[in-house]
């Protein structure tokens, strides 16, 4: 029977099957663990005298309470003493069960999601948590990734499975030409904006179609990255050439890479497989987005009206965010700029801001920062020198970590503040109490830290290089 | 034993009609730096509840009512957002034992059963009722999988899932199950390694 990519990985993985009285016990291939979400697991563990089952398939960083700031005398501000103990209760769990940890003094410590792929660690047809929602990324490689909570890291770390019951397939399909200044996080905002934030749930997200195909694994990331907006555990990406490209020559790839290739090829979705749903979308009527409300199935194109506010809840959405059914977004004034976030941290989010703002000014009246995803990137940026564009022009360049985007850290803005921000959630109070969030893309962000209001970006890039039209015959 | 089972609830329930209510909102981010999971109930939905001085507004959450509800009602697709469990551990420090919406996201929910606390994703039609009239007395029963209303509102059957239902009624959790699974799982992972 034809299968689909998220069936095929799934059945890889199923210990025991699930019948109408049990969920399946499922095998996880990579445990990704952090700071915040693993802590009490730990204790569990301690507790109930049990021991990490595969310390192997387990993989730690620091991230999340991490400061982005390092003091003149070198240490490390952290924004509370129980931030640090937070991240000293991390390093101490890794040691103590023998897990190989990307602390301070790894050259490859960063956000989760951004560390694991750089190190190859994430690959096709493999079953990865974490317990964060945003786990979702991995699935750009063709994996079934998906984010846990604390209770399930537990049964991870000691079972190396969970429980779970499968869930319904949802095929995304974009085909078309993608127009001027459409990024990933514009098509992954249109994409939430049409299904709703509570669209995917209970559903496996497949992007399919050219759009998803012709993108780099860095834009692949950005788009599955963002499914669980969308109430989707997870969201995949058929593993191609492209993935291959990215990963070969990785520390942790397989040794006969070409063989792995080969079988990873084999996961793409068979000919004929039927999903449970499929949207289908066109790529030519996606333009760049913002989201204006306080959920990112909130967003509109940037060209485009404030829609009007049908609920309760809409209505004081509007409030929070101090705008109006029938106006613009664009020409909004902003506060602050933030480019990161394991959405848009990574390089070529990074060059495509740094294009924009390279030679350029960042308005006087704002505060732009920019956080590498890791210290892969942040060492790649500045072998670049991404980071002098973005310091001459004014925006500061942090040390790599969550930062802003959930500002657990104490990187948050001031009541009243908007951020322009390039990372993945609007919700009200997430950047800091009172903070009003604008998701974009980097290049959005960056053509709004000129300007200092809320900018289309396709008025400040260099214009599309026309197709040469084929006229005559070949010389 | 990691919680109290529940079979039977009745109480007066707490409505938050607003949808699409996210964990940021019920446990902001700046609260996750705790390495326990005990004492988050004074956190739940810290925005809401305190001004910026620290003094408690006048949300209801805050009343004296509001400590002996065990029902949440929450707004459509209630839990969206960050999977932090931390969400589940203070509303159950809180007070609550059930949360009841015409949608419940994913890992929410599944956070929810690990802790004791029933998530139910009702009817449309008894959760308007609800939404309608708060502060009334409820009955969840998870013996039958009903919610009763009172004032002739009727009785709606919920589904839940069999082995979810049964650790909830017995006050069971996972690990334990898991742990008994160690001869399957060492057989399955021999094969796993080979491949």
């Amino acid at each position: 029977m034809a299968k689909t990519l998220f069936d095929k990985v799934w059945d890889r993985h199923v210990v025991i099957p699930e019948t109408p009285e049990h969920p399946a016990t499922l095998y996880i291939g990579l445990h990704l663990i952090h700071e915040v979400t693993s802590p009490q697991a730990f204790s569990v563990l301690k507790e109930r005298g049990l021991s990490v089952r595969r310390p192997d398939r387990t993989l730690a960083t620091i991230d999340h309470s991490t400061p982005t700031l390092i003091s003149p005398d070198g240490s490390r501000p952290y924004v509370t003493p129980q931030a640090e103990r937070q991240v000293e209760t991390l390093l101490t769990n890794a040691k103590t069960h023998g897990i190989e940890t990307h602390g301070w003094d790894s050259p490859h410590r960063g956000i989760v999601h951004v560390m694991s792929p750089e190190l190859g660690a994430t690959q096709p047809g493999m079953t990865i948590v974490c317990g964060d929602s945003h786990t979702s990324t991995h699935g750009a490689f063709g994996a079934i990734a998906f984010g846990i909570g604390t209770t399930q890291v537990g049964h991870v770390l000691a079972n190396q499975s969970i429980l779970m019951r499968k869930p319904k397939t949802m095929a995304i399909e974009i085909n078309g030409t993608l127009g001027h200044g459409v990024t990933p996080k514009d098509i992954i905002l249109a994409i939430i904006a049409k299904i709703g934030i509570g669209g995917g749930t209970g559903y496996a997200l497949e992007y399919r179609g050219n759009v998803f195909e012709d993108m780099s694994m860095d834009g692949r990331m950005t788009v599955c990255n963002m499914s669980i907006e969308a109430g989707a555990r997870c969201g995949m990406i058929a593993p191609d050439q492209t993935t291959f490209d990215y990963l070969k020559g990785r520390k942790y790839t397989p040794k006969d890479f070409n063989a792995a290739c080969k079988d990873w090829l084999s996961l793409q979705t068979d000919k004929g497989a039927k999903f449970d749903k499929t949207v289908i979308m066109a790529a030519e009527d996606i333009r760049p987005m913002v989201t204006y409300g306080t959920h990112p199935g909130m967003a509109i194109a940037i060209d485009s009206l404030i829609p009007p506010a049908d609920t309760a809840a809409d209505k004081s959405a509007l409030d929070y965010m101090q705008v109006t059914s029938g106006t613009a977004m664009s020409g909004t004034k902003i506060n602050r700029v933030f480019i990161g976030s394991c959405t848009n941290s990574r390089m070529e989010d990074l060059r495509a801001a740094a294009n924009i703002l390279r030679g350029q000014s960042i308005a006087q009246s704002v505060t732009a920062i920019v956080v590498a995803g890791s210290e892969t990137i942040k060492a790649e940026a500045e072998a670049e020198g991404l980071h002098e564009v973005f310091l001459k022009a004014g925006a500061q360049w942090r040390e790599p970590g969550c930062s802003m985007c959930l500002g657990m850290n104490g990187d948050i803005g001031a009541p009243g503040e908007l951020i322009i921000s390039t990372s993945n959630r609007n919700f009200a109070g997430r950047q800091g109490p009172g903070v009003r969030t604008v998701l974009a893309s980097p290049e959005t962000a960056a053509a709004s830290a000129i300007t200092g209001i809320i900018t289309d970006p396709r008025s400040v890039m260099a214009p599309p290089i026309p197709c040469k039209p084929n006229l005559g015959s070949p010389a | 034993m990691s919680f109290k089972p529940i079979t039977q609830i009745t109480s007066k329930t707490l409505v938050l009609p607003a949808s699409n209510i996210d964990t940021d909102q019920i446990m902001p981010a700046r609260f996750l730096t705790m390495t326990t999971k005990t004492g988050l109930g004074k956190h739940l939905f810290h925005d809401w509840r305190y001004n910026d001085d620290g003094t408690e507004t006048d949300h209801e959450l805050n009343s004296l009512a509001a400590k002996d509800c065990q029902i949440l009602i929450g707004g459509h697709n209630f839990g969206c957002g960050s999977s932090r469990e931390h969400a589940p551990w203070a509303l159950t420090d809180y007070g609550f034992r059930v949360v009841m919406s015409s949608e419940i996201a994913d890992i929410f929910r599944g956070n929810s059963l690990k802790n004791g606390l029933l998530p139910i994703v009702i009817d449309k039609a008894a959760h308007q009722w609800l939404l309608d009239h708060p502060s009334e007395e409820v009955t969840v029963d998870l013996e039958s999988c009903e919610v009763r209303l009172p004032k002739n509102g009727g009785t709606y059957k919920f589904e839940i899932d069999a082995f979810s239902r049964h650790c909830l009624m017995q006050g069971i959790d996972e690990m334990g199950y898991l742990q008994g699974q160690s001869d399957a799982l060492d057989t399955f992972e021999a094969r796993y390694e080979r491949n």
